[in-house]
C-alpha cells in the first residue's frame, strides 16, 4: 500500500464491538450489519478503509506531444468490510471501479497505479507484499475475465495448481475432481484447453479455482455471467455455504436479482465510492433505498420498470 | 429473412454433432431469443449465423443468398466477452475504424466518451468495451444483429439504456435481432419470440 499506516488495527474498532447486538442492523463505523454478521476475535475478516486508487495517465483530450501526465482518481476513500459468515454484494455502475477494489484486495496493481488506504485481513494490517502472499493462501479471487485462464494449459492441471508444496498432487487432483463433478464438468473437460470451453464452462472452472484453496475470504468478481440460471444459483449457493462455514465473501456483480437471494448486505457503488450500504431486505422496495442511484438501479431492473432515467450518465 | 437451413455442425475432433439438420428462420422485424443450458452450443450457433463458423452440412442464408465470403457480412455478431473481441494493442479509435466511418450520433447514443477513444482496451471496463463492440457492429450497417449475452457485464441502468437503444435502433433501421440471455426477465422484455434449442433437437 502506498500509505504505511501506524494505526494499531484494533484501535479502529471500538471497545465492545463484538458485543454489539447485530440483529438491529445498526450502523457503526461506516457500515451496517446483517443478522449473520459475526466479529470473530473482535474484528472483521476483511476490512478496507479509505482506499483510494489513482492512475498516472497522459491527458487524453490534448494533442499527443503536448499531453502531460496527470493523476486520475478512480476510487476515492472507499470503506467496505466483510464479516465472518456473510456475503457482501457490491453492485453499481459499470466502469465505477468495482474490479479495482477486487484487485486492490488481492494486491494486484497496475504499474501506473497509486494506491492509498488501509486493508486489514483477519485483524492484521496488510501491505502490498503481505497481500501478495495472501493470494491463494487466505484470499482467493474469482476473476472477471475468462482470459485469466492460461490458454496453453489444460484446465484440469490449471485448477489443481502448482504453488502447493505442502499438499500432494494426488490430493489436489481428488479435490479438483470433486469440484468438477459438483459443477457438472466432466472429466473430459479437465483435459481440454480453455479455447475448447463454452463461456459458462470457463466461468465454472474459475469458480473451482477459487474454491480449491480453502480461503478465508473469496472475492468473486462477476462469477455468474454465461451461467444458466440453475448453475448460477448453484455457484452462488456454494458461496453461501462457504460463508456459513465461517468464510467471508465479497461478491461483485451486476445481477442484482441473484445477488439479493444470497447476500446479507449490499454495497451500492458509484463513481469510485460506496454511496449506500444497506440490508438486502431494503431492496424489496425503492422507498427503502436512500441514495438516488440505488433507486435508479432498482427501477432499471428488467423485472421492475426497465427505466433508464434518473441514473448516472452511462 | 435470416435462415439456417438443415445445418449440421461439429467441432474438429469432437465425437458428437452439436447440431444436426437444424432449422431457424428470423425476419427483420423479429427479436428472437435463444435459450439452452450452458455448454449446449448457443455461442456456436451465433457464430455460424454470423459466418464465423461454416456448418459441415446445410446453409446459412440471408434472403436466400449464402453469407458472402468476402466483404462486410450482413449479419454482425456482438461477442460474449468484449475483451476477446478487440485487439489489445490497438487504440479504441482504430478498433472502431474497423467498421469504417462511425457516426457521432451512434457514439453519443451508446454513451461512448471522447476521451476513451485514445485508450487501449485494458484501460476500459468490461461494460465500456462492450459499447465499442456494439457501435462497431452497428456501424457496419448489418441486416441482422446477433447478440451473444452482450449485457451481462453491464449494470442494470446501463443494461436498460443499451437494450432500449438497440430495440429502437433495430426497429428504425429494420434490423433483425437474434440474442442470447440467461435472464428470463430480460428475455421477456426484449424478445418477440423465444426459441428453446434444447427442445427443438
Amino acid at each position: 500500500m502506498g500509505e504505511a499506516s501506524k494505526t494499531n488495527p484494533l484501535s479502529a474498532i471500538p471497545v465492545g464491538h463484538a458485543t454489539i447486538k447485530h440483529e438491529d442492523m445498526q450502523a457503526h463505523h461506516h457500515h451496517t450489519h446483517a443478522p449473520v454478521s459475526r466479529h470473530e476475535h473482535g474484528h472483521h475478516v476483511l476490512q478496507v478503509e479509505d482506499l483510494s486508487v489513482g492512475f498516472r495517465m497522459y491527458e487524453e483530450d490534448v494533442p499527443y506531444f503536448r499531453a502531460k501526465q496527470r493523476e486520475t482518481e478512480v476510487i476515492d476513500r472507499l470503506n467496505i468490510s466483510v464479516h465472518v459468515g456473510e456475503i457482501v454484494a457490491v453492485v453499481g455502475a459499470s466502469g465505477s471501479g468495482k474490479t479495482l477494489v477486487a484487485d486492490a484486495v488481492l494486491g494486484l496493481f497496475e504499474p501506473n497505479a497509486t494506491v492509498h488506504g488501509r486493508i486489514w485481513f483477519d485483524g492484521e494490517l496488510q501491505d502490498a507484499d503481505s497481500l501478495q502472499k495472501l493470494r491463494g493462501h487466505g484470499i482467493s479471487l474469482v476473476p472477471q475475465s475468462v482470459n485469466s485462464l492460461d490458454p496453453l494449459m489444460k484446465v484440469g492441471r490449471q485448477v489443481e495448481g502448482f504453488a502447493h508444496p505442502d499438499e500432494s498432487h494426488a490430493v489436489r487432483r481428488r479435490r479438483r475432481e470433486k469440484l468438477f463433478a459438483r459443477y457438472g464438468l466432466s472429466e473430459a473437460v479437465a483435459g481440454m484447453y480453455p479455447f475448447e470451453l463454452s463461456g459458462g464452462m470457463a466461468r465454472r472452472v474459475l469458480v473451482c479455482c477459487a474454491l480449491m484453496d480453502d480461503p478465508r475470504v473469496i472475492v468473486a468478481d462477476e462469477p455468474t455471467p454465461g451461467l444458466d440460471l440453475e448453475l448460477a444459483v448453484r455457484a452462488l449457493g456454494d458461496l453461501r455455504t462457504f460463508a456459513d462455514e465461517g468464510g467471508g465473501v465479497l461478491l461483485i456483480t451486476h445481477d442484482i436479482e441473484l445477488a439479493l437471494q444470497v447476500a446479507d448486505r449490499v454495497a451500492v457503488f458509484e463513481n469510485g465510492t460506496v454511496v449506500e450500504e444497506t440490508a438486502v431486505a431494503n431492496f424489496a422496495s425503492p422507498d427503502l433505498l436512500e441514495h438516488p442511484f440505488s433507486r435508479a438501479l432498482w427501477h432499471a431492473l428488467p423485472e421492475h420498470d426497465f427505466q433508464t432515467g434518473g441514473g448516472s450518465p452511462c | 429473412m435470416l435462415e439456417a437451413r438443415g445445418v449440421s455442425f461439429k467441432y474438429p475432433g469432437a465425437k458428437r454433432l452439436l447440431y444436426e439438420g437444424f432449422d431457424l428462420a428470423v425476419g427483420t422485424d423479429e427479436r428472437v431469443a435463444l435459450t439452452a443450458p450452458s455448454g449446449f452450443g448457443k455461442t456456436t450457433l451465433c457464430r455460424m449465423l454470423a459466418g464465423y463458423e461454416r456448418p459441415q452440412a446445410g446453409n446459412v442464408l440471408v434472403d436466400g443468398e449464402p453469407l458472402p465470403r468476402r466483404g462486410t457480412c450482413p449479419v454482425q455478431l456482438i461477442l460474449q466477452h468484449p475483451e476477446k473481441a478487440v485487439d489489445p494493442r490497438m487504440r479504441m479509435r482504430d478498433t472502431l475504424a474497423e467498421a469504417g466511418e462511425v457516426p457521432q450520433r451512434l457514439l453519443d447514443d451508446l454513451g461512448i466518451q471522447k476521451r476513451w477513444l485514445g485508450r487501449f482496451p485494458h484501460e476500459l471496463s468490461g461494460g465500456e468495451l462492450q459499447r465499442f463492440c456494439i457501435a462497431r457492429a452497428l456501424a457496419a450497417h448489418p441486416r441482422y444483429l446477433v447478440a451473444d449475452e452482450i449485457s451481462t457485464m453491464l449494470d442494470a441502468v446501463t443494461q436498460a439504456q443499451i437494450w432500449r437503444f438497440l430495440v429502437s435502433e433495430t426497429q428504425a433501421c429494420g434490423i433483425g435481432v437474434v440474442f442470447v440471455s440467461h435472464s428470463p426477465a430480460l428475455t421477456e422484455r426484449i424478445a418477440t419470440r423465444v426459441v428453446d434449442l434444447a427442445r427443438t433437437e
